[in-house]
């Protein structure tokens, strides 16, 4: 029988980890950067969220869209957790199409916290005529589009270099990046250092911004993971309880139990 | 449900239980199958994965009606309506999480399920028909599973569906014929993806109704047990099913639930892939198509045959071989306890089994093809060569005369 367990536990070693490996390239190894958000016990780093939602508005935002966030998820518990009247101010920024109106007519109005994150561009063709032909993805998901997509996403804003090998050919649109499958990307490197001005203290380095942003859409493609792991851990206390008095019962019973069909 | 060997145990206590016993017997149904049913003393840890499963199976469909309750099954909102469920709907990550995992624990229970069958022989006579019975089941469940990956409508759902579809094109003559009428259409789109929904909200429900069949025929043959051998003296090889096997099964289930809420918890994406978390699109096609891991065997089995209709023949073969198994195995003993070749056999074909699911995993390209094949004929070698010739030339352990006997022989710790 002991075999049979081993085999057991063999059989969810090979079964679990099969897509690890699928996706891996000829490129370097992804750093394994100590996120705030990893581990049973991980929770978002509050300060990094709302500097990674400044690089994002100030950098990012502008050719890439957050299509499935809405403002008011700025405050909600979890997040970066900006006050109501903060992100009243952050949606008044930017101009949502309403309507029609009694009229019929349709008007611009300044977007409300209800309202989705407004996209750089209307449509896809426009987002790719702006891009050289390239067209900058969605980043509501993109950590968990990648296989272990926040070390992903923090090598490929990091991972960009001046002078590609002389053999390589790219075009004029084409950007060496090593993080890259393939070491061409059509996004020029996004990060220069203070491109954004940080209001708290922290130095707004690349390797800090890219961290500060890769954390934000960590948040953005998970809103709900510190609920979910603190749900997650009553769960499992609880499941560990009944399971120890189920182990008793069970003990108790078949230790007094007859051989016999009782009446 | 009551053609079993045991006389119903149940009376009726109140005038109101007596005349209903009288015109509809459901609660004695229910006692008699449920609560007094006889059942072995002896069965150990691997006989608790039939509550697991019926566990898993309503917690699939109840997940899955609340979460059709907020899921729009169009190609253009499917993706979104997803997101809606994750972000926006009470507790939506949690139902959509658990259902999305629940269907990887659900066939981890169902392949040890299977397992456990092929070590302890349980497909063996009078049990035919409860094993075939049980591979309608995990064919339905299969079908249930891969339709059910469609819906949130990203890349490997897309994909997914376009190879799995696409492999009744190789059926000569009508094969193109047919899969446009699997479409709805001449490519994956809006068509296929509602009736992909239509049939993954029916299919559960049929499953219901198949395990009730296999539960009515375990009830007719009662359970096997780890001797193999059959039940002699009701009173004293046997204990009612309540309370002794409900709270022994209910420990393992709230183990197995432990396991489930680890993944659902802690690590909610790890059996999924990346690229599902991209929406749909018909115009790139992701670098690798990888099914999601229950199907891999099959999937290695379907890629190890350079031609494409000989590929689908086999893997629809690899699955068709199961309902043959209880004539192909020739040894009268059951329990491969007391067959010590066969007991080997078993654990190669199950490294086997596993070895297939990692190629299936890999790219089809060299020696991952080679080993496919490899691995292939040896799958069906297990089943056309091995088990006939074992009964011939294997000889058993000495067995113990009867359940009671094996039970009177074991240390008390083994008991539980």
């Amino acid at each position: 029988m002991r075999i049979f367990a081993v085999t057991f536990i063999l059989a969810l070693a090979f079964a679990l980890p099969t897509h690890a490996n699928a996706a891996t390239g000829d490129t370097p190894p992804l750093p394994s950067i100590d996120w705030s958000f990893e581990g049973p016990f991980g929770s978002f780093d509050r300060d990094a969220l709302r500097r990674g939602f400044k690089v994002y508005q100030e950098v990012c935002s502008a050719c890439h869209s957050l299509q499935f966030l809405h403002y008011r998820n700025l405050s909600q518990t979890g997040g970066p957790e900006f006050t109501e009247a903060e992100v009243k101010a952050i949606a008044a920024n930017y101009t949502v199409q309403d309507g029609p109106d009694e009229f019929g007519d349709m008007f611009d109005r300044p977007a409300l916290p209800r309202d989705r994150f407004v996209s750089p561009f209307p449509n896809s063709q426009a987002a790719r005529a702006a891009n050289g032909g390239a067209l900058p993805p969605d980043l509501s998901l993109i950590v968990n589009a990648r296989p272990n997509g926040a070390n992903y996403l923090y090598a490929l804003l990091t991972s960009y270099e001046e002078t590609p090998p002389p053999d390589l050919e790219m075009s004029d649109t084409q950007h060496y990046n090593l993080a890259m499958p393939g070491a061409l990307i059509a996004m020029a490197p996004p990060l220069l250092e203070d491109i954004v001005e940080y209001s708290d203290n922290t130095p707004a380095t690349v390797d800090n911004m890219s961290r500060d942003v890769t954390t934000f859409l960590a948040w953005a493609a998970n809103p709900h993971m510190e609920q979910r792991k603190r749900i997650g851990f009553q769960v499992m206390i609880y499941l560990v309880i009944l399971a120890g008095l189920l182990y008793f019962a069970t003990k108790k019973l078949w230790r007094g139990r007859k051989w016999q069909q009782p009446e | 449900m009551s053609e079993n060997n045991h006389s119903s145990s149940y009376t009726p206590r109140s005038a109101l239980a007596k005349w209903i016993d009288k015109r509809l017997p459901l609660p004695r149904a229910l006692h008699d199958n449920f609560s007094s049913f006889p059942t072995p003393a002896n069965l150990n840890f691997w006989w608790t994965f039939g509550g697991i499963l019926t566990v898993c199976l309503l917690i699939q469909i109840v997940t899955g009606i609340v979460l059709a309750m907020h899921y729009t099954p169009n190609s253009e909102l499917a993706f979104s309506s997803v997101q809606h469920i994750m972000r926006d709907v009470n507790y939506g990550w949690l139902i959509r999480y658990v259902h999305a995992n629940g269907s990887s624990m659900f066939f981890l229970a169902v392949y040890i399920h299977i397992f456990r069958g092929l070590y302890y022989g349980s497909y063996k006579a009078p049990r035919e028909l409860l094993w075939m019975v049980g591979v309608v089941i995990y064919l339905l469940m299969m079908a249930t599973a891969f339709m059910g990956y469609v819906l949130p409508w990203g890349q490997m759902s897309f994909w997914g569906a376009t190879v799995i579809t696409n492999l009744f094109s190789s059926i000569p003559l009508v094969g193109d014929a047919i899969v446009s009428w699997l479409w709805g259409g001449f490519a994956v789109g809006n068509p296929t993806l509602n009736r992909f929904f239509a049939l993954h909200y029916l299919l559960p429900f049929v499953i219901v109704g198949v395990v009730l069949l296999h539960v009515w025929s375990l009830h007719v043959s009662g359970n096997g047990n780890p001797t193999g051998l059959d039940v002699k003296k009701v009173d004293k090889e046997t204990v009612p099913f309540h309370p002794y096997y409900t709270v022994k099964d209910g420990f393992v289930i709230v183990m197995f639930l432990l396991l489930f809420a680890y993944f659902v918890f802690f690590h909610p994406n790890l059996l999924g892939h990346p690229d599902n978390y991209i929406e749909a699109n018909p115009l790139v096609t992701p670098a690798h198509i990888v099914p999601e891991w229950y199907l891999l065997p099959f999937y290695a089995i379907l890629r190890a045959v350079p031609s494409k209709l000989g590929g689908v023949i086999v893997m629809f073969g690899a699955l068709g071989v199961l309902l043959l198994l209880p004539w192909l195995d020739t040894s009268k003993i059951r329990s491969a306890k007391f067959r010590p070749l066969y007991r080997q056999f078993f654990f190669i074909f199950l490294l086997v089994c596993l070895g297939l699911g990692w190629l299936g995993a890999q790219p089809a390209e060299g020696g991952y093809v080679i080993a496919a094949r490899l691995l292939t004929v040896y799958y069906f070698a297990h089943f056309f060569v091995i088990l006939p010739a074992l009964g011939y030339i294997e000889k058993p352990k000495p067995m113990p005369a009867s359940i009671e006997e094996s039970l009177e022989s074991k240390t008390k710790t083994e008991k539980l």
